[in-house]
């Protein structure tokens, strides 16, 4: 034998080893121009838009281009006393330019917003300065009003430089920056999305928990029936599952109504009063009611599919071990199920953070959720970039989930059947 | 599930509540969908059972909101049922033909990053519909497609593959790639081989995606109420404006006719999961 060892040839005398890679480089390539469609169609339809919603939510260049001279002359300033002639002329400038656009009305709305009274000031700086002189910018326009002589105002336009800002995200959790560009709490009274956040929260929680508490034993009972009894109750689970939304949500409109079927059989067994049937729509049992049974579906069917992989040898087994059938169940069956325990839960939990229809229609003021704040801000007051901002705080917060999900079970534990 | 003879009797009681709370469960899940049925065919305007109903009088039943679904004067049905099947048509095509081929290069074992471009391709399923109806609805609406029948298929595609992709990637983990090989062996090229023996094998897969990318598009409502305008509107959209401003018998009867394609669609899918579980060699 040699010392070398042979390479091995292909018959044309190309190295194996470099044929078959240029083999497997070949089938990489076919693979991935197969998925290279769907990939490019969901990049550029989805996942950029979603990269749209961020950088709308943080975009603040409307004045950064409004005053571009002003903010290129007050880089010196150092915003502690009034400006500079040169700033004064720059705003001037940028002033008579926005004018001739007729774009000076939103610069007074957007700077009114950072400061209150700036609106009326612009206005009349609008009708005085036809009549201004050449050069002594400053003079003249503080002239104009007092206010233009105070500094705070001149802050507050230095403040709308940066062309990014946080606000809207501050806004989603009740906060704002105040005129000293410091972050502070709305008054308490205010603090609507707090309320929200906590709500959706609380609601998805607990719709989970009773998904769970009701599905785990019926996705017990359809895995150990025999099959012919499993298939025909699966059906109680699956006709809901492909069944419309709005219908599901239609009938338990028609069931919680005051003169309802749930209410009529309360009167009946004599629970409560015929004239003092309980409101249980357009408020948050409602909105629990209605969740649960829409969302039950997907707790049970992960649930079912790993409970059905669950030999029942091994409970046979436990108890023969000499462990009551509690035991028996706590230790051997409940942890085999975890992974569908936590697929379950996850699914509703992610299905039930981002809720709309339902809470919309059945849960009236105090059953709305963050989702239906959303989407009020992009239909009614058609702020999108707040709405662009509270659907990414929803989204980090939903990541945050997947990824707590993955350290406890492993995402890869996940199974959908 | 009879119990054996020796039980004991605390076993005993225990076994029948678990039974009696499962009963309630199911009770709890399957009956909210027959209420709609009964009252449907109310005669009268009220959504209760009238005292005529509970006595079985057949003069408290009428086919009178049906006739108004048809052919009542200024209704929106009729059109949004047109573009409701229209558009999940196209959406499920689309879904189909895009998923399908991707999760043929997804269960390749070639494919090269496949962890990331499963979870990318899949996200629409996972993000909040919220979410996914802000983003999509900032696309249609920069490309010029918002209140178009083109628009909100796209959305639906959106939305549908990744449904399409799950089910024909799990069919094709259970696939016998020695076959496609025995094709090509014998002389086929890449589509006739997809086309005559992959294809036929992983139908069942296929089409349950499409049911599901159908169902999505079909019921979908979040993404539709920020795209559509007043050509488009579908049958979930007259459903939710209805269902806001006043719960009418009509929408009863729609429901019920809903009800009805659920449960043609559920007999579908459960005989092709059937099929294909036989296929890949599951219940053997």
């Amino acid at each position: 034998m040699s010392s070398e060892t042979q390479k091995i040839l292909t018959t044309d005398g190309i190295p194996l080893e470099e044929s078959l890679k240029k083999a497997e480089k070949k089938n990489k390539i076919k693979a991935f121009l197969l998925v290279a469609p769907l990939l490019l169609f969901i990049i550029i339809t989805y996942i950029f838009p979603i990269g749209e919603m961020f950088t709308r939510s943080i975009d603040d260049r409307m004045v950064t281009n409004m005053l571009p001279k002003t903010f290129k002359a007050m880089e010196t300033w150092d915003g502690k006393e009034l400006p500079p002639e040169e700033v004064f002329a720059a705003f001037l400038t940028d002033y008579r330019a926005l004018a001739e656009k007729k774009e000076h009305g939103k610069l007074g709305q957007r700077l009114n917003k950072e400061k209150n009274g700036f609106n009326t000031i612009l206005k009349k700086l609008w009708r005085k300065m036809k009549k201004f002189e050449e050069g002594n910018a400053k003079e003249q326009i503080m002239a104009i009003h007092k206010r233009f002589r105070d500094v705070k105002y001149w802050q507050a336009i230095k403040r709308t430089a940066p062309p990014y800002t946080m606000s809207k995200y501050l806004k989603g959790m009740d906060m704002y920056y105040n005129e000293d560009g410091k972050v502070v709490q709305v008054s308490e009274d205010r603090r609507i999305h707090r309320i929200l956040w906590l709500r959706t929260l609380e609601v998805a929680f607990f719709v989970t928990v009773f998904c769970f508490l009701m599905g785990y034993p019926i996705a017990h009972l359809l895995a150990t029936l025999p099959m012919k009894y499993s298939n025909l109750l699966m059906i109680c689970v699956l006709l809901p599952f492909w069944t419309s939304l709005l219908v599901r949500t239609a009938s338990w409109m028609i069931l919680l109504q005051q003169q309802g079927i749930v209410n009529d059989f309360f009167v009946w067994i004599g629970l409560v009063a015929d004239d003092s049937r309980p409101e249980m729509m357009y408020n948050k049992t409602g909105t629990y009611v209605a969740m649960t049974q829409i969302l039950l579906p997907f707790m049970v069917l992960p649930l079912y599919s790993v409970m059905k992989t669950i030999s029942p040898s091994l409970m046979r087994a436990g108890k023969s071990l000499g462990g009551t059938p509690f035991v028996a169940f706590w230790k051997v069956y409940f942890p085999l199920t975890i992974p569908g325990i936590g697929a379950g839960c996850l699914l509703v939990f992610i299905l039930a953070i981002g809720y709309y229809i339902t809470p919309a229609l059945v849960g009236g003021a105090s059953g709305t959720l963050i989702s239906n704040q959303i989407a009020y801000h992009m239909k009614a007051t058609l702020d999108w970039s707040f709405a662009s901002a509270m659907g990414l705080m929803l989204l980090t917060g939903v990541l945050v989930v997947y990824w707590i999900y993955n350290k406890l079970v492993g995402i890869d534990n996940i199974k959908l059947g | 599930m009879a119990l054996p003879k020796y039980t004991e009797p605390h076993y005993r009681i225990w076994h029948y509540t678990y039974l009696t709370i499962c009963g309630f469960v199911f009770f709890f899940l399957i009956a909210p969908l027959f209420v709609i049925f009964p009252l449907s065919f109310n005669a009268e305007e009220f959504l209760v059972f009238s005292d005529g109903m509970k006595r079985l009088d057949p003069d408290a039943f009428s086919l009178r909101w049906y006739h108004d679904m048809v052919y009542g004067t200024k209704n929106p049905w009729g059109l949004a049922a047109k573009n409701s099947f229209i558009i999940a048509v196209f959406a499920t095509i689309g879904s189909v033909i895009l998923g399908t081929v991707a999760a043929l290069g997804l269960s390749s074992r070639h494919m090269p990053f496949k962890g990331l471009i499963m979870a990318t391709l899949i996200s629409p399923m996972i993000v909040p519909l919220i979410i996914s109806g802000v983003a999509i609805f900032f696309f249609i609406a920069k490309v010029g497609l918002a209140a178009t029948h083109l628009g909100i298929i796209i959305a639906h595609i959106i939305l549908g593959t990744p449904f399409v992709v799950i089910t024909v990637t799990a069919t094709l983990s259970g696939f016998d790639h020695s076959v496609t090989r025995a094709a090509a062996s014998l002389g086929s090229n890449p589509v006739n081989t997809f086309m005559k023996i992959t294809l036929p094998l992983i139908l069942p897969g296929v089409i349950s995606g499409a049911l599901f990318a159908f169902v999505t598009s079909f019921d979908e409502v979040v993404v539709v109420l920020f795209l559509a305008g007043l050509d488009n509107t579908t049958i979930p959209i007259q459903m939710w404006t209805g269902l806001r401003e006043q719960l009418s018998p009509t929408i009863l009867a729609v429901a019920t006719c809903l009800i009805v394609l659920s449960t043609l669609i559920l007999v579908t899918a459960e005989l092709l999961r059937r099929r294909s579980e036989r296929i890949r060699g599951i219940n053997r």
